[in-house]
């Protein structure tokens, strides 16, 4: 029975039907928990609070698919949002279109550093991440002087935003901010599958040197993961900036844990090579059903969140080695026996050809 | 005897000696009494709990890992004995209990790396929310102090001489630490695991029992410092040493570690502890703020591995040029990509 299923599914796939599965677990536990947890307004606030998580977790998981790591994402969405928050407070009239093609520029710019850094001058994706954290934190401090954005001077349609619905049925909406992030998961879902840029992340991160040899341009290709990630935290500045109006030089400080929390939670393996948007999408969501629930639930104060998730980081990333390497294991061995049965079969039907 | 000069002067830590005496120039000239031993222990105090971590931080890199929890470490133990104080119990046991919880976390660190053979990237990180998250837990958004007199003074008085505990305590570990690197067996393990874990694992070394150990003495120096800072400052947040290990790995690879593992010396990281201090020092007179000097911090850290990969790879080419023998191209692929990094 089991070997029937090994030949038809890979063990990446196991994952995700894992992930599935406890966050529907966690759902319903919280559900036979918490008075009203499927309402409408609780619902509305949990598909909100992903939005701008899962763009920036969409970034990253191209990047860490190349077996590297950009933790600078949060500097990123700081600096564009404030940068951009500024521009509409000075410019009102200026156009939608506009301000989130400014804001994805700017943030492409700051990922194509890291990319050059880390792709051209072989710097290692975590010292040169963990620098420009501090570098652009450091540009929005000297750029603002300390200085708030402010909800009451941004034109006031970027106050109505947040609210747009795209789709609403019996008070569930679909917002339009969460429309977008599902929009951009599905697309770097589809990047992964079918691109041959998608293709070449896979081949990057599971062996550089193979990569290489074969004459993939795993530079070009690592240097555009970097870029776009940037591209993406800005489009997530933007939302950012969209959904809390005021922005300090503080604003999404520590965001790039909870991303990079979310995306190994989803399974996207640390070491590169492995991973999809469907696990991150997943990842995100249970971090955020953790996080927004676990405070309604049973009066759990809001300093333990942190706690856990350290704790979801650990156990999802040693629950992924220890089972997957055991489905591998299980893989490999049933792929084995059934190659030297069909082996066995062909040298069978040549025998017969040379005995006749 | 002038090539060997030369030779040295053109190493690493030449180059960082050179950086060093530039920025204690600038330093002098700016503050007049700036190498008065007074002086230089103040430069030292502001940031000797970073100082000390650095220490143990470089057997971790050298053993081709990292310890990103080391800043949380630190909160966690001195909210810990913060609040075991608070709530009644004597200022020693706290200690004791803080240090224990170093140790036993820092174990469990390199069980989760060594044993379980996970990347210590994601293992650490794990610690880095975690450990904060349980600071969190243990004082919320309050400020701990109060702590009993003889412990502040500890923190923030001489003890012998001009020097304070917490620098004496850095002097102490500092010379077992350069003496354990590059005179003793374990000293040699690290570098052996951090070269390569699986050459280590062929030739009998236990790179598992290494590793843990590391890891366990990160966990408890940690620790350490993080009490060291509860007296410094006599009080304690849940924040307490928030962004320190961005700093301390700084001045790690500052000093001619290599990120890839397996090379690096005390000494090179001893002369950059020093050069950071003098720097911090030096940006302040400038009248650069605090989170300025962070982000100048971050740029140096990138600089340290880019330059000597860029020089490396000059090097390389002009070499090619001028000797035909070298025409054919090298397998660079073969070629460990650490060599760049450490021969500077």
């Amino acid at each position: 029975m089991s070997d029937a299923i090994l030949r038809r599914v890979r063990p990446e796939q196991f994952r995700e039907v894992i992930l599935l599965v406890v966050t529907v677990g966690l759902l319903l536990f919280f559900a036979s928990q918490i008075p009203n947890y499927f309402d409408p307004r609780s619902v509305n606030r949990l598909t909100t609070g992903l939005a701008i998580t899962l763009v920036v977790a969409v970034g990253q998981v191209l990047v860490v698919l190349t077996r590297n790591i950009d933790l600078s994402v949060s500097s990123m969405v700081g600096l564009t949002a404030y940068v951009v928050g500024t521009l509409l407070t000075r410019s009102q009239d200026m156009p939608a279109l506009v301000a989130v093609v400014l804001a994805m520029a700017m943030g492409l710019g700051l990922g194509s550093i890291n990319g050059l850094i880390v792709a051209y001058g072989g710097v290692p994706a975590i010292i040169t991440t963990l620098g420009t954290l501090a570098l652009y934190r450091v540009v929005l401090v000297e750029f603002s002087g300390a200085r708030t954005v402010t909800t009451a001077d941004l034109p006031d349609w970027l106050n109505d935003v947040p609210s747009a619905t795209v789709l609403s049925a019996g008070g569930y909406d679909l917002r339009l901010m969460v429309a977008i992030a599902l929009l951009v998961a599905l697309l770097g879902q589809l990047t992964l599958r079918y691109l041959p840029f998608g293709r070449r992340l896979y081949a990057i991160g599971s062996n550089p040197e193979a990569a290489r040899i074969a004459g993939l341009p795993a530079q070009r290709t690592v240097f555009s993961a970097f870029a776009i990630c940037g591209a993406l935290s800005g489009l997530a500045g933007f939302m950012f900036l969209v959904r809390f109006g005021n922005i300090t030089v503080t604003a999404a400080q520590g965001l790039e844990l909870q991303v990079v929390a979310a995306v190994v939670v989803g399974g996207v393996n640390i070491f590169g090579g492995s991973g999809s948007m469907i696990g991150a999408l997943l990842g995100v969501l249970m971090i955020e059903t953790l996080q927004q629930s676990l405070l309604r639930w049973a009066g759990i104060s809001e300093f333990v969140k942190d706690a856990i998730l350290g704790l979801l980081i650990l156990i999802a990333v040693t629950a992924d080695t220890i089972i997957l390497g055991r489905l591998r294991e299980m893989w490999v061995r049933v792929r084995r026996r059934d190659q030297a049965r069909s082996q066995a079969t062909f040298a069978e039907e040549r025998g017969v050809v040379h005995g006749a | 005897m002038a090539r060997e000069l030369v030779r040295r002067l053109r190493s690493w830590e030449g180059l960082l000696l050179a950086f060093l005496l530039v920025v204690l120039a600038y330093n002098v000239t700016r503050v007049p009494n700036f190498l008065t031993v007074s002086n230089q222990v103040n430069l030292f105090q502001l940031g000797i709990e970073k100082a000390i971590v650095v220490l143990i931080m470089t057997f971790v890199i050298i053993s081709g890992e990292i310890d990103l929890s080391v800043a949380s470490m630190m909160g966690l133990s001195a909210a810990i004995t913060g609040s075991l104080y608070e709530s009644g119990a004597p200022m020693p046991l706290a200690i004791l209990v803080a240090l224990g919880v170093g140790a036993a976390f820092g174990l469990l660190n390199g069980y989760f790396v060594a044993v379980v053979g996970l990347s210590s990237l994601a293992v650490t990180l794990a610690g880095y929310v975690g450990f904060r998250g349980l600071a969190r837990l243990l004082v919320q958004d309050r400020s701990v102090g109060g702590f009993p007199d003889w412990f502040a003074h500890l923190g923030q008085h001489a003890l012998v001489g001009p020097l304070t505990l917490s620098i004496l305590i850095f002097a102490a570990l500092a010379i077992i630490a350069t003496v354990v690197l590059h005179f003793s067996g374990l000293g040699r393990l690290t570098y052996v695991v951090g070269n390569s874990a699986q050459v280590a694992r062929f030739s009998g070394v236990s790179v598992a029992r290494t590793k843990i150990i590391i890891f366990m003495m990160s966990g408890l120096i940690s620790a350490l410092a993080g009490v060291l800072m509860a007296a410094r400052l006599g009080a304690v947040r849940a924040s307490t040493a928030e962004g320190f290990e961005l700093d301390i790995i700084t001045v790690v690879l500052l000093g001619g570690v290599s990120i890839f593992g397996g090379v690096g010396s005390m000494i090179g990281v001893l002369l950059s502890t020093y050069l950071v201090l003098n720097l911090r020092n030096g940006l302040i007179i400038a009248g650069v703020t605090g989170n300025t000097q962070t982000g100048i911090i971050g740029l140096l850290l990138i600089l340290s591995v880019l330059i000597p990969n860029l020089a490396g790879r000059v090097r390389e080419r002009l070499r090619r040029q001028t000797d035909p023998s070298m025409r054919a191209p090298p397998d660079r692929l073969m070629e460990p990509t650490r060599s760049s990094a450490a021969s500077g």
